[in-house]
């Protein structure tokens, strides 16, 4: 789960983590009283959502207006959130459909020495939380990782022993940091091991993380994102879920206990299990199809999943035939057939359908389908599945 | 011979008075497993499925001499079960549980690499060897025993890819899910060395997927020395880049973890690859038929 950069900066900042003073607003005029409560002479305008590249990023109503703006005066500041505010900020993690959005967040400008990386993640190989930092900081890090390999310096953690004082030094030395901020690297650092570990977070990222003139280290920008199956025990952090900043299908999806994510093709896709959804991707792409969506309704779809699952791929407007691929193990073919059956019945089914059944009970399941008088395209097994899939959608 | 279980396998269930652990043991039972007793706190003294239900796994290991256990209990309690398997003696831990939280993942890892117990799993369909012992929720019919091990990160994938194994003829040593959790007890490698050894597995089909770079390190362990023909699958290739991953996840395997260069790994390995998830069984039978080829050749030259 992801939350906005406010959200970050106040679980740093709880956390002892040092970031910049700033206020959220909602309209230009707390966007403009946020600036004299900051009290300096300049601050930065940055629209919340949950996308990266918000810098570069523009206003798809104001195209000369930019994601993030620094602003001299309260009145500037209000007229800069009143162009962003309810507006659609299109970046290069968005997509060309954008996002639209809702807060801003008003925060008082530093004095920048240097700009380096830093986040902490999970390194699935070594099974440990790792501490990633580089001197390139305020850029795309995977480039620098691809470029510059020798930039980018981990350390793996003990989550329980936390990110130890040798390790900081380790890193810090690194990083080239010496005086004052080499000092406050020990803090900073090991308070952020403490906010991954704490919160069981899957990502921490500040980019960039500030060296000020005066030696203290920031964060300039933050974001966090957290172990969706360990939410159970933050119910605080699950609160800070944002359901306007999910796709509605996909989140629609959730909630049935689907696992849905949309594509650019034109044929649906509903599948048993994520590894045969993936593959039934890569076979309808394989016989020439484009696949619109990658959908697992788990192992045991029973009639109100599979019925909402086709709801979801039937709203899609790019999808002109669907592909059902199932493997029946323990739930039997016949179960599925009867899903199948009355979810189609109920959802007014405007495009080709394909079925591929296979496991047991498969030959039942089949004449179901069969003596349905519904028209339902039968598949005897995968290749066959594609082809009649792929040339249903008239591709 | 088999990898990890066999029809000797005294197996327990941790989760047994459950609705999912309930339904599976008894699964298993029909299947020939030999499970000898049930693990849930609070129920030791009862009995479900026909079997003993204990309070604790030491009791039940005391009691039974179960050497492997499977773990159907929720995911805010999956750490708990597998570290107090471990504890009792268990050598075989298959946690079928979906959804434990990775952190809890990284402190079970820890432990178990100070110990003797292998942990297959979590977020995995289970072991089977075909005709012996099915420790999870695999349909058991598919199987059929013979030479080929099947090691898998997915669930029904493996079942599809058994599946086509045993209608062309060709039955399975032991198949394993490894799960599909960021972090997982066992790696390819890990089983792949068992596999090495056994002397019945005669080949492996090794079904990967997109993330991490299990693959890739499985690929390098072939390449080393690995001495029995191998075939692969890797599901994702149509998957977009970034959509499960975050930012510094992405990092970690520097550049690696997409389909293409799991494909590029194994493929230079000389492994061969299933273009098709239809074509998985026919890639096994033709990493077979080249090994064989291979054989005669070296067999006619020597």
């Amino acid at each position: 789960m992801k939350i906005h950069e406010y959200q970050a900066k106040r679980i740093l900042h709880e956390s002892g983590v040092r970031v910049p003073r700033g206020v959220v607003a909602d309209s230009p005029q707390a966007a403009a009283g946020g600036f004299d409560e900051l009290g300096g002479p300049l601050a930065v305008v940055k629209a919340q959502i949950h996308a990266g590249g918000r810098g570069k990023g523009t206003i798809l109503e104001h195209p000369e207006q930019r994601g993030v703006q620094l602003v001299r005066s309260a009145g500037e500041a209000a007229e800069v959130a009143a162009r962003i505010l309810g507006q659609t900020l299109v970046t290069v993690q968005t997509g060309p459909a954008g996002r639209r959005v809702r807060h801003v967040l008003v925060e008082e400008g530093c004095q920048v020495a240097r700009e380096l990386y830093l986040a902490i993640a999970v390194d699935r190989a070594a099974a440990r939380p790792v501490v990633i930092a580089s001197s390139r900081g305020g850029m795309d890090i995977e480039k620098v990782a691809a470029e510059n390999p020798g930039l980018v310096f981990r350390e793996p953690f003990d989550p329980d022993a936390g990110l130890m004082p040798y390790q900081v030094r380790k890193l810090a030395q690194k990083l080239a940091l010496a005086g004052p901020a080499a000092r406050a690297a020990d803090g900073f650092m090991r308070a952020l091991g403490r906010v991954f570990a704490g919160n069981d977070c899957s990502l921490v990222e500040v980019n960039p993380l500030v060296v000020t003139a005066d030696g203290e280290l920031l964060a300039l920008d933050a974001k966090i994102s957290f172990d969706d199956n360990a939410l159970f025990r933050h119910p605080d952090l699950a609160a800070l879920r944002d359901l306007s900043e999910e796709d509605p299908a996909e989140a629609r999806a959730s909630e049935t206990g689907l696992s849905y994510v949309k594509l650019a093709g034109n044929i649906g896709c509903l599948v048993n299990g994520a590894g045969l959804a993936m593959s039934t991707m890569d076979l309808v792409k394989l016989h020439g199809g484009e696949p619109a969506n990658f959908l697992d309704v788990g192992g045991g779809a029973n009639v109100d999943q599979v019925t909402e699952a086709f709801r979801i791929l039937l709203e899609d407007g790019d999808v002109n035939a669907v592909l059902v691929n199932i493997f029946g193990g323990i739930m039997r073919c016949t179960t599925i057939a009867e899903a199948i059956l009355a979810a189609y019945r109920s959802v007014g089914f405007r495009a080709p359908l394909v079925v591929r059944l296979e496991g047991t009970e498969v030959d039942q399941g089949r004449r179901m389908l069969a003596e349905s008088g519904l028209d339902i395209i039968a598949a005897e097994g995968l290749t066959d599945a594609a082809v009649k899939v792929v040339a249903a959608a008239g591709g | 011979m088999s990898i990890l279980v066999d029809k000797n396998t005294r197996v327990l269930c941790q989760g047994i008075t459950g609705h999912a652990g309930g339904f599976h043991t008894r699964q298993c039972i029909a299947y020939g497993t030999r499970v000898v007793g049930g693990v849930t706190p609070g129920k030791g003294g009862t009995s479900a499925e026909g079997v003993p239900v204990f309070d604790t796994v030491a009791e039940a290991v005391e009691k039974t001499g179960a050497e492997a256990t499977m773990i159907f209990v929720p995911p805010a309690f999956a750490a708990d079960a597998i570290l107090e398997a471990a504890d009792a003696g268990i050598r075989t831990i298959v946690a079928v549980t979906e959804g434990v939280p990775v952190l809890d993942m990284v402190r079970v890892a820890a432990v178990l690499a100070r110990g003797r117990a292998r942990l297959i799993g979590p977020n995995c369909p289970g072991v089977i060897t075909p005709e012996e012992c099915k420790i999870g929720i695999m349909p058991g019919y598919i199987h059929k025993a013979g030479p080929i091990g099947v090691l898998s990160r997915s669930g029904t994938l493996t079942y599809e890819a058994v599946w086509q194994l045993t209608r062309i003829g060709l039955g399975q040593s032991t198949c394993v899910g490894l799960g599909g959790d960021p972090i997982v007890g066992s790696s390819f490698v890990d089983l792949l060395e068992l596999f090495e050894a056994d002397p019945q597995t005669e080949g492996v089909l090794l079904i990967g997927e997109i993330g991490g770079t299990a693959e890739e390190q499985a690929a390098a362990f072939i390449a080393g020395g690995f001495s029995k023909p191998v075939a692969a699958f890797i599901a994702g290739r149509t998957a977009p880049p970034g959509k499960r991953m975050g930012h510094a996840g992405a990092i970690i395997s520097a550049g690696k973890g997409t389909a293409a260069d799991k494909l590029a790994a194994l493929a230079k390995a000389g492994i061969e690859l299933a273009e098709s998830p239809a074509e998985m069984g026919a890639a096994m039978q033709r990493a077979l038929a080249r090994a064989a080829m291979r054989e005669q050749r070296d067999g006619r030259v020597g």
